[in-house]
């Protein structure tokens, strides 16, 4: 799992949180696809797993995230360290030689960098893609 | 509330909340089982299928793509590659201060190594040399224990009656006489120094041929002194003294004669005293015994 990957789970992440779960989730298809067809690996494999982080970082956007400051940090953190598991997980299902110890010890270390490169990252995908600022009043209220 | 009028979800339909849950999970679901379907099949096609030919083509097309995201993520990378850095710095030191230490024993052990190849050597041109005593054999030794203190003047060493070692035997270096077999086990024998209380070895100056006792000296300024030189004989500082091997019909030395003992470094006398005071430095250090060789009778045939 290379930085080009994380960067891509960083960017999905920022989609997701700003967009919502099936944006996300989308987004999160269509990268891993596009991840899998330029390494020539197999197809699908990353589109699961940035589906599942696209799909709950947007939920968690949606629900108890919703404006908080540190939201993009924790949800970052937290799909690094789902994603490094879930692809140890998916590569032995797939019966591939993967060592856990060399799998699993860098993803802590990894999971704290993806909290802070996320923070520039979210902040492109919202001047790109528009949306309020987290602690910025909102401009109107849904009444359901 | 009564007159407010409440809108009810009409039989048969979910709510809003409930359809947009439902269609939410339907997309991911789909999503989901599109790309089990694509693992499954780019699993099975591998590398000679159509769906990897397709691959291949996306890929070249994708190229141009690639290499722009990669200049994208080209200041990401080596912002991860500045924090990986800093997070494997200090497990990096451990890693360095450990080789380090292992290296520092490791030259400490060569230079030991070094340090007792040139002593043994030199136990081996001393035992080959012209001064080896004629009648004897020499049967090299390491020195496992050494003198634990002033009271303690014995070392052990690591030859004893299986290597033909007897008690009496005297134990020498290329520099010089140590000292006597005082007890012999199987493998290793106890070796009394010249610088014992109990030691006493007759010696004799090789420039004036004036014999006399070296025994262990009263002060720190000589190790040994030579008792018993009469007042006749003009001994210098500097003269070289070696053991006399006296050999009578009934009796004989323990040490075989021209054995170097030391240098004389003080010589003096008194009217009250009856011989010359003679002070000799040994040439062994008895405090860095590494190795030494057992001078065993050689038993003609």
């Amino acid at each position: 799992m290379g930085l080009e990957f994380d960067l891509l789970l960083l960017t999905i992440v920022g989609i997701a949180l700003l967009t919502g779960s099936v944006p996300g989730a989308i987004a999160g298809f269509f990268g891993g696809l596009a991840v899998d067809v330029m390494a020539l690996d197999t197809l699908g494999f990353t589109s699961i797993l940035l589906i599942l982080a696209g799909y709950w970082a947007g939920r968690y956007g949606e629900t108890t995230g919703r404006g908080r400051a540190y939201a993009a940090s924790l949800a970052a953190f937290a799909m690094t360290l789902l994603v490094g598991v879930a692809a140890l997980v998916l590569h032995y299902l797939l019966g591939d030689t993967v060592s856990a110890s060399a799998a699993l010890t860098p993803l802590l270390p990894s999971a704290l960098v993806a909290a802070l490169l996320v923070i520039p990252v979210h902040n492109i995908a919202r001047s790109v893609l528009g949306g309020r600022a987290p602690g910025q009043p909102p401009g109107q209220v849904e009444l359901v | 509330m009564l007159g407010v009028s409440v809108r009810r979800p009409i039989a048969g339909q979910l709510p809003p909340r409930s359809t947009a849950a439902l269609r939410r999970r339907l997309v991911v679901g789909i999503l989901v089982l599109v790309s089990l379907v694509l693992v499954t099949v780019s699993f099975r096609d591998r590398d000679d299928g159509r769906l990897a030919g397709a691959q291949e083509a996306a890929a070249s097309g994708l190229r141009p793509f690639q290499v722009a995201v990669d200049r994208i993520a080209e200041p990401f990378r080596d912002a991860f590659a500045w924090a990986d850095s800093l997070l494997t710095a200090r497990s990096e030191t451990e890693t360095l201060r450990e080789e380090n230490t292992a290296l520092r024993q490791q030259v400490v052990r060569q230079q030991l190594a070094v340090r007792e190849n040139a002593r043994l050597r030199a136990l081996l041109e001393y035992r080959s040399g012209l001064t080896f005593p004629d009648g004897f054999d020499g049967v090299a030794a390491a020195v496992i224990s050494r003198p634990a203190g002033a009271f303690a003047q014995s070392i052990v060493v690591a030859a004893g009656g299986k290597d033909g070692v007897l008690v009496d035997d005297p134990v020498v270096t290329e520099q010089g006489l140590v000292g006597r077999v005082t007890r012999v086990g199987d493998r290793s024998a106890r070796v009394m120094l010249l610088t014992d209380d109990q030691s006493a070895v007759s010696g004799v100056d090789v420039r004036t041929a004036a014999s006399g006792i070296v025994r262990r000296g009263n002060g720190p300024r000589s190790a040994l002194r030579l008792d018993f030189v009469p007042k006749d004989q003009v001994l210098r500082v500097g003269d070289t003294v070696v053991t006399s091997g006296w050999r009578s019909p009934r009796l004989s030395s323990y040490y075989p004669r021209g054995i170097p003992i030391g240098e004389v470094t003080s010589v003096g006398r008194t009217d009250t005293d009856a011989y010359t005071q003679v002070l000799v430095n040994p040439f062994v250090d008895f405090t860095a015994l590494g190795s030494v060789l057992v001078l065993v009778r050689r038993v003609e045939p």
